[in-house]
């Protein structure tokens, strides 16, 4: 082990953080737009709805990631209607393919995630909307979705380090973030040890700044559950009312 | 040209595939419950360390968990697939062996597997203990049961009894980290679907038989798991 071939290695790999913090993100975001319209279906209270949801959530948590990324990318390309259609330049594309595997997938997850949180809301508080007046999207968007979300966020946190570890999947439909990068270097040099520390390194990086930016955001959406700052000397005049 | 539609390729007759595939999906599982087999001891050990032992038995597991927790699997995997055969080519050269010497396929992944998922073994037997009431033990002591057999009598079973919905979660993750496994040649589910993909020309026919099989080995592991769970509770009060 030299201290070259670390600095070496650093500097093979780290050229792929951006594209696995972009596959990471990009499908996290659209995962999450997928998750709050299936919990929404589920809790719809209409039965096809309710039922495709379940149906679409059983089946893509009940198979494994690369099975669907391998169904996207390489499966889709048997049907010579696929082929011919618009979407083929997109789906062509092997980063798209791991997008959008990524993002069916953590919709799946996320769903279920974002239902606890809507089941979470307490019935008075929409009793309460609905008594000064509002309903519909205004009761959704201003009453039910920021305490949803709340309660969700730790989990959510969760599920986005799940996803940083899973976009090393894409390495095997020919992407080169970190993982590809690291497979090859190991196939180059046979220095397995050295590569994998790190390469594990910079995922632990990645995920230790995540995990403290959700931890941030956990802290500023609740300033209700904070512990209240120590209470400032009061007049004698109003402090008297204490006594 | 006219393709042979689904069922004709995934039959049982002569040219299907159906065979195959079902070989695949027992690799598949012999792989899983040997994966989560070894990590249910890396886990056993780990908890062990966590709750019982000195500070640096605590600090190498906690260090155990957190990496292990933050890195992808599949890294992992390359580490073993690389890794082991690279490690047992240099201790066969201590002992005079020349030449490459290569782990088997499946030990390789099942270990692979075993040790991603001890990681999430030791913080569901870390929970269960948790969850053990201090009186059982103190009762234990005062019954006067040696250690072993407090551990064997009143420990292991609650421990397991508290796990079980979470080692419930940790067999469905491991069953579909096992398709990660594929990429080392093993001849799995997903690799027999690759294999029949390329020699047929029909990808999304045996990737998608691929996923119904998993489909059924992750459905049929999710009743049997709520079965058991029904089973070793049935001397528990359901608070409803």
């Amino acid at each position: 082990m030299s201290f070259a071939f670390f600095q070496e290695t650093l500097l093979t790999l780290l050229p792929g953080v951006p594209l696995t913090l972009e596959l990471a993100f990009l499908s996290t975001a659209i995962g999450a737009v997928l998750a709050v319209t299936l919990a929404l279906m589920r809790l719809s209270g209409v039965l096809p709805l309710d039922y495709f949801a379940r149906a679409y959530v059983f089946a893509f948590r009940g198979t494994p990631l690369l099975v669907q990324i391998f169904l996207i990318y390489y499966g889709l390309s048997q049907f010579p209607a696929v082929r011919q259609s618009v979407f083929w330049p997109v789906l062509r594309e092997p980063f798209w393919c791991a997008i959008i595997a990524l993002s069916l997938n953590t919709g799946a997850y996320g769903s279920e995630v974002v239902r606890g949180g809507l089941l979470s809301v307490p019935h008075g508080q929409v009793e309460a909307a609905r008594a000064v007046g509002m309903s519909g999207l205004l009761l959704f968007r201003r009453i039910v979705l920021p305490q949803a979300i709340r309660q969700a966020l730790p989990a959510y946190g969760t599920e986005l380090i799940l996803m940083v570890k899973a976009t090393s999947l894409a390495s095997i439909i020919t992407l080169m973030e970190i993982t590809g990068r690291a497979a090859k270097l190991i196939s180059d040099t046979y220095r397995v040890i050295e590569v994998f520390v790190v390469a594990g390194a910079i995922y632990l990086i990645i995920n230790f700044v995540l995990t403290r930016i959700i931890l941030a955001l956990e802290f500023w959406l609740t300033p209700h559950l904070r512990e209240r700052p120590e209470a400032r000397e009061l007049p004698a005049d109003s402090a008297g009312e204490h006594a | 040209m006219q393709q042979p539609g689904f069922f004709d390729l995934m039959s049982f007759g002569p040219g299907g595939w159906g065979p195959a595939m079902l070989t695949g999906a027992l690799v598949t599982l012999a792989l899983a419950l040997c994966g989560f087999a070894i990590g249910a001891v890396f886990g056993a050990v780990a908890a062990f360390a966590k709750i019982a032992g000195g500070r640096i038995a605590r600090t190498i597991a906690d260090i155990y968990t957190t990496v292990l927790r933050g890195i992808p699997d599949l890294l992992v995997i390359y580490l073993f697939y690389f890794g082991g055969s690279t490690v047992l080519t240099s201790i066969g050269r201590l002992f005079g062996h020349d030449g490459f010497i290569g782990l088997p396929g499946f030990a390789t992944g099942a270990i692979a597997i075993g040790i991603v998922s001890g990681a999430q073994h030791t913080e569901v037997f870390r929970g269960a203990f948790r969850a053990v009431h201090r009186g059982e033990i103190e009762a234990a002591i005062a019954a006067g049961m040696h250690p072993f057999l407090r551990f064997r009598r009143i420990i292991a079973p609650l421990v397991l009894r508290y796990a079980l919905p979470g080692l419930g979660n940790i067999w469905q993750i491991v069953l579909k980290e096992s398709a990660l496994v594929s990429v080392t040649g093993v001849v799995e589910l997903l690799r027999q679907a690759q294999v029949g993909a390329g020699s047929e020309r029909q990808p999304f026919t045996f990737y998608f038989a691929a996923a119904i099989l998993y489909l059924v080995i992750t459905s049929l592991s999710s009743i049997t798991f709520r079965q058991a769970e029904g089973y070793f509770s049935r001397g528990v009060r359901r608070s409803r």
